[in-house]
């Protein structure tokens, strides 16, 4: 067998594929294995919303820096800054609107609050049944759908070594060190990075780790192309829409809303459920009435792993020498390509920029600043 | 974003589980309902026509009643006569949307012409049918040019010419058929084009011979299309299609017995005003794999189709499929595949430890030789694709060209989930039902590998476009079902 890697990154998505790059800016020697497409897992079936009006409080740091990294990838991303709208239909709304992005306008994202009557200019597609608003400009979108397309090229660039189509079956620890046995034959590295979404409890188990890991099944649907109704990203006080119109007259419809199924349930991706889907549907039509005229073209879920206090998993693997994982980040499509690079530096040595999030904690606890 | 559970949908909600809802009202669907109603079990029978008969036995619009009936037309009014004397019940005009499993059964969700509605069943019968393949070539895309499939379905059905100077072409069994209805219906045909030599269809005069009615049929289209002065142009297809704004003019010329296009300088010239171009049919797949059915390659069935035993059982218990989505055996077979899907319920559900013991009907082989031979015409050479120049378009909803496609494909999108991301090729509201075969047999070309191991794509809800008013119309804002917020 040829002379081990400096490290194995198991998931090609925006995790493991940042922190392949940065593992190998860092002078490693590294393989990826993917066990589907680069990029077509969540990270390539979000809605691709960056919006700060939608991160939690104590990631909002990670989330403006994540930001910078998208708006650096610019337009080989289709990245839009365009601004967004988080709306309130009633009083209740109202209140959860003004306690939650105060709380995250002092955390430094640049939200403010402006009036109906000043949405209705601004917005004129939406509804005329605004009680409260939220606006921060630095919110928009990229196109969730090119994310593999970029990282594949991006990968290639920095020559490691990619296999897709290439499952991981079974890790053994070697001294020093590990085996992994593929689909496409074994796979020795000295290092482990578990970066595999919705997949890592199972892949976690394969070294022994039992982790509290669920997937939620989040659902975006998206119209054919029509007349523009909207610019900027739409929200709602709840977090259950999120809606945006593309360059090219689709509009993108997500919001979280649950469908059915677990990672190696059938099919890899989970299952729309016409129940969770059709109130997202109304939710939309509600906000910005023009979509009436529309019609639905596909509808699609993908899988978001997430532990008990919804705080992201990126620290060393506890337990298991030289392995490390990375994943759970809740608003990772936003955090990952800045959350991979700081866990790159971690393996490397460095120190990373903000502090990572040991997955040894105890999730029942909140996690202190 | 927020934890939440997810709510019932609310309208129409049925009271009780059907023990059978079939979807699709043609010659297979249809028989299969009528067949389990009539063992007594609980049939509900969907289709987004108004009436049963599907497209080979389209039910004639209320224009053109009196119209003398065709044969095609006397086997659908037998069916539809046999279907409302049957306890099945119909939902005509409504559309699925999407089809889910529950812990028992299926949910399955459709729109009609009173709003959202919600069926749940214990079995689910798919009898989708077929789609109709057109493998591009340059000027496809004018108004004007339409499917050979298409045109069938306007002249059957509305009794409206494509055109008034039409050019027929491409392969399979509906070339001389359409040509001869523009002929009778008072059009005039300028060409027809067959990518197949003569010698393909005489090879298959014995199985032709086994539906000698259709065969005779067919052989008197032929002659009248001579007799009338019609050009028969065997192992010859459309080069291109020009025209300012519609179609005008086509190119035909000379093909290969790998339909690869040859002889440049012997290349010929019409005026036309339509072309109807089609190249068989393909089972209309994107249910059951939406479903995570297992699929099957064979050319020989149109391509890709769900995976059945004899009986059409899927590799999902309580889902069946039958006529031509589980390989094109054609309309003689229909019925019998029907029967078939509507025993295999019946056992099953009468044995619920599994597959009940009960056996297919042993004159499919027989019926289905005549359907088996027609599709074996329209099995596509790999030349096809020398027909498609690095300009023209192969992705029509996204306006993706053959170069665009073949980049995304160099670059690395090498599986069909991967090229859509890449490239949008297939993600318009076609669903790729235009683009997905080509796309697939240029990866294949371009990677080595055969057109099988590229697969297919994920396929997701809707099953057609969902307009948001028939879902999303009627509702009352403080009735969403909106759960606590996420935490911060």
């Amino acid at each position: 067998m040829s002379t081990p890697y400096d490290i194995a990154v198991v998931g090609g998505g925006i995790m493991g594929s940042g922190a392949a790059l940065r593992l190998a800016e860092g002078g490693m020697r590294v393989i990826l294995l993917e066990q589907g497409d680069i990029g077509q897992g969540a990270s390539g079936v979000n809605a691709g919303t960056l919006s700060l009006q939608i991160k939690r409080v104590r990631l909002m740091p990670y989330a403006l820096r994540g930001h910078q990294e998208w708006k650096r990838m610019g337009a080989e991303v289709d990245y839009r800054e365009t601004g967004g709208y988080t709306l309130a239909f009633t009083d209740r709304e109202a209140d959860l609107l003004q306690e939650r992005m105060t709380m995250k306008q002092e955390a430094g994202a640049p939200i403010g609050f402006i009036s109906p009557n000043e949405v209705a200019v601004r917005e004129p597609g939406l509804c005329r049944k605004v009680v409260a608003a939220s606006w921060c400009p630095a919110d928009g979108f990229a196109n969730s759908s090119l994310t593999g397309r970029y990282y594949r090229h991006r990968l290639k660039a920095a020559d490691i070594d990619v296999r897709e189509q290439c499952g991981v079956t079974e890790i053994h620890r070697d001294e020093p060190g590990f085996t992994l046995q593929t689909s496409s034959g074994p796979v020795q590295a000295r290092r482990l990075l578990l970066a595999c979404g919705g997949w890592l409890k199972p892949a976690a188990a394969m070294i022994g780790l039992d982790l509290p890991v669920r997937a939620r099944v989040n659902t975006v649907s998206v119209t054919e192309r029509g007349p523009r109704l909207v610019s900027s990203v739409i929200g709602h006080a709840t977090g259950l829409l999120t809606l945006k119109q593309k360059g090219n007259g689709t509009v993108l419809i997500g919001g979280g809303w649950q469908g059915l199924g677990q990672p190696g349930e059938g099919g890899n991706r989970g299952r729309v459920d016409a129940g969770s889907v059709l109130p997202n549907l109304r939710l939309a039509r509600y906000a910005v009435p023009g979509l009436k005229e529309l019609r639905i073209v596909r509808s699609w879920t993908g899988f978001e792993a997430n532990v008990p206090d919804f705080y992201p998993l990126a620290g060393a693997a506890p337990g298991v020498d030289d392995a490390f994982l990375l994943g759970c980040v809740r608003g990772g499509y936003t955090i990952g390509p800045f959350i991979s690079q700081l866990m790159g530096d971690f393996i490397l040595g460095r120190q990373p920029e903000l502090p990572l999030f040991d997955p040894a904690r105890d999730f029942t606890k909140d996690i202190q600043p | 974003m927020a934890e939440q559970q997810t709510p019932p949908i609310s309208p129409i909600a049925p009271v009780a589980p059907v023990d059978v809802l079939v979807i699709g009202a043609g010659p297979a669907g249809a028989t299969a309902a009528i067949k389990a109603a009539d063992t007594g079990l609980s049939v509900v029978l969907a289709d987004e026509q108004k009436a049963a008969g599907g497209q080979v036995w389209r039910a004639k619009s209320t224009a053109i009643l009196s119209a003398p009936s065709t044969p095609e037309s006397r086997a659908g009014d037998d069916l539809r006569h046999r279907l409302s004397a049957s306890a099945a019940t119909c939902l005509f005009d409504h559309r699925v949307w999407q089809i889910q499993p529950l812990d028992q059964g299926w949910m399955v969700a459709l729109t009609g012409p009173e709003g959202p509605r919600v069926i749940t069943a214990r079995t689910v019968i798919l009898a989708t049918g077929a789609q109709e393949r057109i493998f591009p070539v340059p000027g496809w895309t004018l108004p004007g040019v339409i499917g050979l499939a298409a045109a069938t379905a306007l002249m059957k059905g509305q009794m409206i010419l494509p055109g008034q100077r039409v050019g027929v072409a491409g392969a399979g069994p509906l070339l001389p058929f359409v040509a001869h209805e523009i002929l009778r219906q008072g059009g005039e045909v300028a060409f027809v084009a067959d990518l197949n030599g003569l010698a393909d269809w005489t090879k298959l005069t014995p199985q032709m011979l086994r539906r000698p009615g259709l065969a005779l049929r067919g052989a008197g289209w032929l002659a009248r299309l001579r007799a009338a002065g019609i050009p028969l142009l065997y192992r010859h297809g459309v080069r291109r299609i020009t025209g300012d704004g519609r179609v005008e003019q086509v190119e035909i010329g000379p093909v290969d017995d790998r339909w690869k296009p040859v002889d440049n300088q012997q290349t010929r010239s019409f005026r036309v005003d339509a072309v109807c171009l089609g190249h068989g049919l393909a089972p209309a797949t994107e249910a059951t794999r939406m479903l995570n059915c297992r699929h099957d390659h064979d050319p020989a069935l149109g391509g890709w189709h769900v995976a059945t035993d004899d009986l059409g059982r899927t590799s999902i218990a309580g889902l069946y499929a039958c006529g031509d989505g589980a390989g094109i055996l054609g309309a003689a077979a229909a019925p019998v595949r029907g029967r078939n899907a509507a025993k295999a319920v019946l056992a099953d559900l009468a044995d619920k430890s599994g597959a009940g013991q009960t056996s297919p009907a042993s004159n499919l082989r027989s019926v289905s030789a005549f359907g088996r031979a027609m599709t074996s015409l329209t099995i596509p050479r790999d030349g096809i694709l020398d027909q498609i120049t690095p300009e023209t378009i192969v992705c029509r909803c996204e306006g993706l060209t053959r170069g665009d496609v073949e980049a995304g494909i160099t670059a690395g999108g090498v599986s069909p989930n991967a090229l859509k991301s890449d490239t949008r090729c297939g993600m318009g509201p076609c669903g790729g039902r235009f683009c997905q075969e080509t796309a697939a047999m240029l990866t294949a070309r371009l990677t080595g590998r055969p057109v099988e191991e590229i697969g297919l794509p994920t396929a997701r809800p809707p099953l057609r476009p969902l307009p948001i008013e028939a879902v999303a119309s009627d509702f009352d804002y403080d009735e969403l079902p909106i759960p606590a917020p996420a935490p911060l």
